[in-house]
């Protein structure tokens, strides 16, 4: 180990050199690559980040910008990233050379880009081409606290209750209403030996969705809002009201969820182990297209309170936006009046089956049974919602949410311990 | 002591030095003869190969420590200037230790971590690597198959694990249930066994690693050193406790290092199961889930790397010590 190096130093010597050589000229490439990309701006290039990864939804962007690309004569360079790499990656992503297009989440993780001025204002793009196109509601999801738009948004997937119409049918189970019909179906559903409802949270951020319904339906949407935006305590009887109703809901959920993928909930369910799931359209990618999916229908999250009711739906929105600095601001500018109109949202959302336009022309001809009941439901909903991890700091979302949510479903009895950590914690990210 | 000791120490103090400054006299007598036959040429390639590298050292490692040392001090979320950045002093240390429930968890899994790669991978790498040393039909083979899982891809054995260790459809409780019919047992998801449960995978993992260590260590060590032994009547037990393991010493420290920085790095295995939650809180993944993302916890996430900068400097500093020590000998 510690005797000498036979070979002859000279040569050693160069062959180092030779390599630091090759090191510095490795050093060096970077900046080359920066001229590279500099030069390459073409006006009739629009570049575009896009987060929806899988296949039918990359099939379904492709079809969508070739119309595009047919229409104006310019060509779309895509970029596709896993959808969570991509939100991991994303504070960097825009602060380095971002596409001129980026897909992202309306709400509260858009309006936190735009306040610190990572993304465009977009508002002429909305004057020009979305008039009277969307609701209120969705313009405000689109929109900044200083009052301009920054999103121009296509395609929902909303949440509901999941089940399978065939097994309702055999059973006789009736969709329930009320709170109290739906502890009467989970019991019943017990009884049949299923377990009632799915639950996966290994990866955390499912638990969110339990929380947000049970205090929409509890609380309100307002509350709900004000809650997540840091103006309530969580240290309160409300948000303890909501944690033990859904202590009172887990003995019907399938048990051990901690260890268990959302994928593995939402097999149960296509198997038909399990009754329900409380999910998001997404679980239409879990069941097979043809007699699976056409099994597959959905109820709202039942009424807990007659005073509030049970329209409030969770809505995430999905939409696009341009960087701060776009290489191709007049390109960037016009795709997303491409994106947004009622003609790329139904190519679109024929070929993804999650995705429910946003538009409100949209012609509901081309629905299957499911989409148009989930449609009825966003159309007459009294609020819509984004979900816990869009309509709150993503901090406290994922750094003190998801392990509380967690641990309360590790050990559902000590729930005052447990808001008090949430609020402690709250007050630091917050600083209120 | 310091009433009736001081008059000796001072003494043994002068005493002491002479024995070493010999040999250093005769360091510093053989240096003089050694530089001048080195030319301007030799010294600026002395000079490039030495600047080079401290430069990346300083540039790359330094740097961003002490600016994550900085950071611990700050509130910022990564993005817009360095104007943004708000001091608040140890707040981020306070938060830490007083209301962020997954810290202490992490410091105790850490610990666990360390404790078990050193108890059982270590030593049934140490055991294979004899096994394998004594030149067996088929030797490579299996030298390969325990190597395999430190050269897989980190999705590869996130998926493999879970196929293994899956509650509903794993093989693990299939195979329980159908020769012991056992409940199905939540592997991931009950914090009182999952990080025991992660820990046979990383320790899959770790074993490989030590067991190639070992054996190359073990080709070097001098055969003549075994027939000796031999001659001498030692069993194959007794030669290698007192014979091959103490000639092993490089290697020993190597692997303590090794495992030492295993058990502080190790992040990769549970954020593919559940990003470091619920019982397989880890502080590289505590760092991670705050500091990447759109979480951006920038100056809070550097505290927890301070943190766990501290830990690893304790070791770091033995280990260098006991090293220079070595080289002095």
């Amino acid at each position: 180990m510690h005797h000498r190096p036979p070979g002859p130093p000279g040569l050693r010597r160069r062959a180092l050199l030779g390599g630091l050589a090759g090191a510095g000229a490795l050093l060096a490439l970077p900046g080359l690559t920066g001229c590279g990309a500099a030069g390459r701006d073409d006006p009739n290039t629009v570049r575009m980040a896009s987060n929806r990864a899988n296949p039918a939804q990359r099939e379904a962007v492709r079809e969508s910008l070739g119309v595009y690309e047919a229409a104006s004569g310019r060509t779309v360079e895509v970029n596709t990233f896993d959808s969570t790499s991509f939100q991991e990656s994303i504070n960097n992503y825009l602060q380095g050379t971002p596409d001129d297009v980026i897909g992202w989440f309306a709400g509260y993780r858009m309006r936190f880009f735009a306040e610190r001025g990572l993304i465009s204002d977009v508002t002429d793009v909305w004057d020009r081409h979305f008039e009277g196109a969307f609701t209120d509601q969705v313009r405000s999801l689109c929109t900044a606290p200083d009052g301009r738009q920054y999103m121009v948004p296509d395609s929902t997937a909303p949440w509901a209750v999941f089940h399978r119409r065939s097994l309702f049918e055999r059973n006789g189970y009736e969709v329930p209403a009320t709170r109290e019909e739906f502890v009467g179906l989970c019991e019943r559903m017990r009884a049949d030996g299923l377990e009632p409802l799915a639950s996966g949270i290994r990866e955390g951020w499912p638990a969110m969705g339990m929380f947000d319904h049970l205090n929409l339906r509890i609380n309100g949407p307002e509350f709900h809002l004000e809650l997540l935006d840091g103006d309530h305590s969580w240290d309160s009887s409300e948000v303890r009201s909501v944690f033990g109703a859904w202590a009172e809901l887990l003995p019907h959920h399938q048990p051990d969820p901690l260890g268990r993928g959302i994928n593995e909930a939402q097999t149960s369910l296509v198997r038909g182990e399990a009754g329900m799931m409380l999910c998001g359209m997404f679980i239409t990618h879990v069941f097979p297209e043809g007699e699976d999916l056409d099994d597959l229908d959905c109820f709202a999250f039942p009424e807990f309170d007659p005073e509030i009711g049970a329209d409030v739906v969770e809505a995430p929105i999905d939409g696009f936006m341009v960087s701060g600095d776009p290489r191709n601001p007049e390109g960037a500018r016009e795709l997303l009046g491409h994106l947004g109109s009622l003609e790329a949202q139904e190519i679109y959302t024929a070929i993804d089956p999650q995705a429910l336009p946003t538009h409100l022309d949209a012609g509901t001809g081309g629905f299957s049974p499911l989409d148009a009941k989930v449609n009825d439901m966003v159309a007459s909903a009294g609020a819509l919602t984004q979900y816990m991890d869009r309509d709150t700091r993503p901090d406290f979302a994922s750094v003190v949410m998801i392990p509380a949510l967690q641990r309360f479903l590790r050990q559902p009895d000590d729930i005052a311990d447990l808001t008090g950590t949430i609020q402690r914690q709250k007050l630091s990210i917050f600083g209120r | 002591m310091a009433s009736n000791g001081p008059p000796p120490p001072p003494a043994a103090r002068t005493d002491g030095p002479p024995p070493p400054a010999p040999a250093r006299r005769t360091g510093r007598a053989r240096r003089p003869g050694t530089g001048p036959r080195h030319g301007r040429a030799d010294r600026a390639a002395l000079a490039l190969m030495l600047g080079v590298p401290a430069l990346l050292v300083v540039g790359l490692v330094w740097l961003p420590a002490a600016a994550t040392v900085l950071l611990s001090f700050t509130r910022w979320d990564g993005i817009g200037g360095l104007d943004t950045i708000e001091w608040i002093g140890v707040q981020n240390y306070t938060d830490a230790f007083t209301i962020y429930p997954p810290f202490e968890p992490a410091l105790r899994n850490n610990l666990v971590w360390l404790v078990v790669l050193f108890t059982v991978p270590t030593l049934l790498g140490m055991f294979l690597a004899v096994l394998l040393d004594r030149e067996l039909r088929g030797g490579s083979v299996y030298q390969s198959i325990f190597y395999l899982p430190v050269v897989l891809s980190l999705a590869l054995i996130g998926f493999v694990w879970q196929l293994i260790y899956s509650r509903d459809q794993g093989l693990l409780n299939a195979f329980l249930a159908m020769v012991a019919d056992a409940p199905a047992v939540d592997w991931f998801g009950n914090p009182d066994i999952n990080l025991y449960a992660v820990l046979v995978a990383a320790g899959w993992r770790h074993t490989g690693y030590i067991m190639l260590l070992y054996l190359a260590g073990l080709k070097a060590v001098d055969p003549s050193l075994r027939e000796a032994a031999a001659i001498d009547g030692a069993g194959p037990v007794r030669t290698f406790t007192r014979v091959v393991f103490p000639a092993l010493l490089p290697i020993n420290l190597v692997v303590v290092v090794v495992t030492v920085i295993d058990a502080l790095r190790a992040f990769d295995i549970v954020w593919v199961i559940n990003r470091g939650r619920n019982g397989l809180e880890l502080i590289s993944a505590l760092v991670t889930s705050n500091v990447i993302g759109e979480a951006s916890r920038v100056g809070f996430g550097s505290a927890l790397a301070v943190v766990m900068l501290v830990i690893s400097l304790v070791f770091i500093v033995v280990y260098v010590s006991t090293m220079l020590r070595g080289a002095q000998r």
